[in-house]
């Protein structure tokens, strides 16, 4: 699961250089997640640009990830191709993610 | 043994049947491979989409429930027939408990729920959803919207 990580401001933003998260791949996107938000930071966007594909395990491991964050800071999603898109609609879970159509929108919003 | 891990598609008239093992790489690149080949291939991007996702959700159940305790052939037959993709999915794991599917009623946003989301997708896309337990197999039909693209 290959994941990059850079500030830009006092913005995190991780990119998923993966085509898609998985059954096979949810538990180690969730712990390489784990490992990179203990950068200090005031958001948290994660790039989903690349992302073809999200099963059930694959948004299980995302909203697990927004609770490792939380209360303090939230996560935003950047990027949603249309299929991964489709999954959080169908699951009614972009009512509770700030959901950016792309990375340069997020970047634009810092408060 | 990487062989047997891939799907192995062989054409028999109109449906097109894929093997693969109960493990969740195995699905993934199950997926792959079957979502390279028709009918899939020429599918419009929505009903790809839908179908990836409804796919996805049903072949991981089987690893995760039916295969809990250990990998087994699971078998995947596709067929296009009037705008619809029927399918059927078969494997030797347990039975659904109680012999019946699972509700598939959605979880609420509000409590962060890290599960739950399968059945309830695969309910959503799905028409003529049907389980039976056959001689000791899992057999699980749907049809699936199937535009072509381009067409």
């Amino acid at each position: 699961m290959l994941l990059k990580s850079a500030m830009n401001g006092t913005t995190l933003v991780i990119r998923v250089a993966e085509d898609r998260i998985d059954a096979a791949g949810a538990i180690q996107f969730k712990e390489r997640m784990r490992d990179l938000i203990q950068a200090p930071c005031q958001r948290v966007i994660l790039d989903l640009g690349q992302v073809h594909f999200l099963d059930s395990s694959g948004l299980g491991a995302v909203v697990a990830v927004m609770k490792l964050l939380a209360p303090e800071r939230k996560l935003e999603l950047a990027g949603l191709t249309p299929t991964v898109a489709k999954v959080f609609r169908l699951t009614r879970m972009d009512s509770v993610f700030t959901i950016h159509t792309a990375l340069a929108e997020g970047l634009r919003d810092a408060g | 043994m990487l062989a047997e891990r891939l799907a192995v598609p062989v054409m028999a008239a109109t449906e097109v049947r894929f093997r693969l093992l109960a493990e969740a790489g195995a699905v993934r690149d199950g997926l792959r491979l079957i979502f390279a080949e028709e009918p899939l291939l020429s599918m419009s991007g929505d009903d790809r989409g839908n179908a990836e996702i409804v796919l996805a959700e049903v072949l991981n159940n089987v690893v995760e429930h039916a295969h809990a305790a250990g990998s087994g052939p699971i078998l995947l037959v596709l067929s296009l027939d009037e705008g619809f993709l029927h399918c059927r999915v078969e494997d030797e794991g347990t039975p659904m408990p109680g012999g019946e599917l699972p509700g598939g009623h959605p979880v609420d946003p509000a409590d962060l729920p890290e599960g739950g989301f399968g059945w309830h997708l695969i309910r959503l896309l799905c028409h003529g959803l049907r389980y039976e337990r056959i001689g000791g197999r899992n057999c699980l039909s749907f049809s699936l919207p199937a535009e072509r693209s381009g067409g």
